[in-house]
């Protein structure tokens, strides 16, 4: 006999463990299943495009580092292109490469982390999250060598990095990069073929490349589609131009090539980090700049590959020392745009796990 | 590499379409009418050879007089992009049309540029604040903002 029911309109956060943070999504369904979705957020709203114009250039670093807190370096990076390309600074060569090791190194972290908390949400509780963490604590330990902090970085400057990697810093890359494709192949024994992995992602939330490209989303999401775009080869800034990498690419973009394509990625940023180490000379890392930075009246947007999209940074220098307008175009936020309509037709327990193939970061989203 | 296209090229193709939309062109960039927005990008998106299928972003500049709403475009087919830029006078009620029709991009980014300039984007299916809160006093990111009441 077929059940009667009402559409139900539930508050999913923003306190909920599988929200990475505080969003809230407000969903209305039908029984179990999603009729309507509308994100809600703003929670971790902390001002930032205003703090930045009363900052110098070289003081928003530190701001661009608490935007997407599990990936420091490509804001980091982002931003001092941005800055390089209002003042019209080229980097040194070891500098380059230098930013270059570090951003991969970084992307590796933070698809690490969007990995593990993946399978979290998805029930495999702790386990494979634990895994994932246990090589991401390892490129922290990098970090540390390289500018002494693990998670709020601030390692570049405008016209190169805050200074050259210690002695140290070499061999312990060396045994990581021997070491993490060997980690790789465990998830994907551990991970890839899990029955009930794929069967709890394969198919659900399926997000087409018009889709995707008509709502600007970027990054891994929209390789997952099946659509080539990556700003590191269309469009190779710093030395991307001089390395040999694939652009991984998913078929049906799904869960399961949104969670899938993360790990082909890391196996490509490892092939970038150990061509860079081998084509790395000594020489400056930094260029001649003043500590402050005064670029000339203008405006630049300058973009870049990060780890969850294109990360981009509108500039406007009125000639002073601090930014007359800092823009962040996060691509956690923008990503967030084909949410609702990626989860219509499906179940509470699948909002879950679209959420987390999104992987999005609070931090990048309120800004 | 992303070819960034110059103002002068992009003006040819829109004044084909709209007549009287441009405004005036400056390396990179190409300004247009405000109320002729979403003519003028409904042209880019769909002319042979421009093609701007992305919209990267969409900003906002408070420069007191005037408030500049700049859109950052891409084709994925042609690897070219574009800096298409608008003025919005006034202080009370700046408005220029939505091209949320167009791209489904704009609608987050239209919505922030409204919570926190306080521009308005006509024609937006839900133009309400994103970041901050129903009731917030002002739009934070003027430049003639203080601070908010306590």
């Amino acid at each position: 006999m077929p059940m009667r029911s009402e559409p139900v309109t539930v508050n999913v956060g923003p306190q909920h463990p599988s929200t990475h943070g505080v969003f809230r999504l407000r969903i209305t369904f039908d029984g179990e299943v999603i009729l309507d979705a509308e994100p809600v957020f703003g929670y971790l709203h902390r001002g930032s495009e205003k703090l930045a114009e009363e900052r110098t250039y070289t003081q928003v670093i530190t701001l661009t580092d608490r935007l997407d807190y599990v990936a420091s370096m490509t804001n980091n990076q982002a931003y001092v292109l941005a800055c390089e390309k209002l003042a019209g600074v080229q980097p040194p060569e070891r500098g380059m490469y230098l930013r270059v090791i570090a951003a991969e190194l970084q992307r590796i972290a933070s698809h690490l982390m969007a990995t593990g908390f993946l399978l979290n949400d998805l029930g495999a509780f702790a386990t494979p999250l634990m895994y994932c963490f246990r090589e991401r604590e390892r490129i922290l330990d990098l970090f540390e060598m390289l500018c002494g902090a693990r998670i709020t970085l601030s390692y570049m400057r405008v016209g190169g990095v805050f200074q050259d990697a210690p002695e140290e810093f070499w061999p312990a890359l060396r045994i990581f990069l021997g070491e993490m494709p060997h980690y790789i192949d465990e998830y994907e024994r551990l991970l890839s073929e899990n029955e009930i992995l794929v069967t709890r992602t394969k198919g659900v939330s399926v997000l087409t490349v018009d889709q995707a490209l008509n709502g600007s989303v970027t990054g891994p999401v929209l390789r997952a589609t099946g659509f080539p775009w990556d700003l590191r080869k269309v469009d190779p800034y710093e030395v991307y131009g001089r390395v040999k990498f694939d652009v991984p690419l998913g078929r049906a973009g799904d869960n399961y090539d949104r969670f899938k394509i993360r790990i082909d990625e890391m196996r490509q940023s490892l092939r970038i980090v150990e061509q860079c180490v081998e084509q790395i000379e000594p020489g400056p890392v930094r260029a001649d700049v003043p500590a402050l930075v005064r670029p000339p009246v203008g405006d630049a947007y300058s973009r870049i590959e990060g780890p969850k999209g294109e990360l981009g940074f509108y500039l406007v220098s009125d000639g002073s020392v601090a930014p007359y307008r800092f823009k962040i175009r996060s691509p956690s936020f923008i990503n967030l745009t084909v949410l609702r309509d990626m989860l219509i037709g499906w179940k509470l327990a699948d909002m879950i796990v679209t959420l987390g193939s999104i992987d999005i970061n609070m931090g990048e989203v309120d800004r | 590499m992303i070819r960034e296209l110059p103002g002068e090229e992009l003006a040819r193709h829109v004044q084909v379409a709209c007549p009287g939309a441009v405004e005036r062109w400056e390396g990179l960039c190409l300004w247009v009418k405000p109320e002729r927005v979403l003519e003028v990008c409904q042209t880019l998106k769909e002319t042979p050879g421009m093609g701007f299928n992305l919209l990267n972003a969409i900003s906002a500049v408070d420069y007191v007089e005037y408030f500049e709403v700049v859109y950052h475009l891409t084709s994925t087919a042609h690897l070219h992009s574009a800096v298409l830029k608008a003025k919005v006078y006034g202080r009370e009620e700046p408005s220029l049309p939505s091209v949320v029709g167009l791209w489904l991009g704009a609608d987050f980014q239209e919505r922030e540029v409204w919570d926190l300039m306080g521009v308005k984007f006509l024609g937006h299916p839900n133009l309400k604040r994103i970041l901050l809160w129903e009731g917030y006093p002002g739009h934070p990111l003027r430049r003639d903002y203080l601070e908010a009441p306590r």
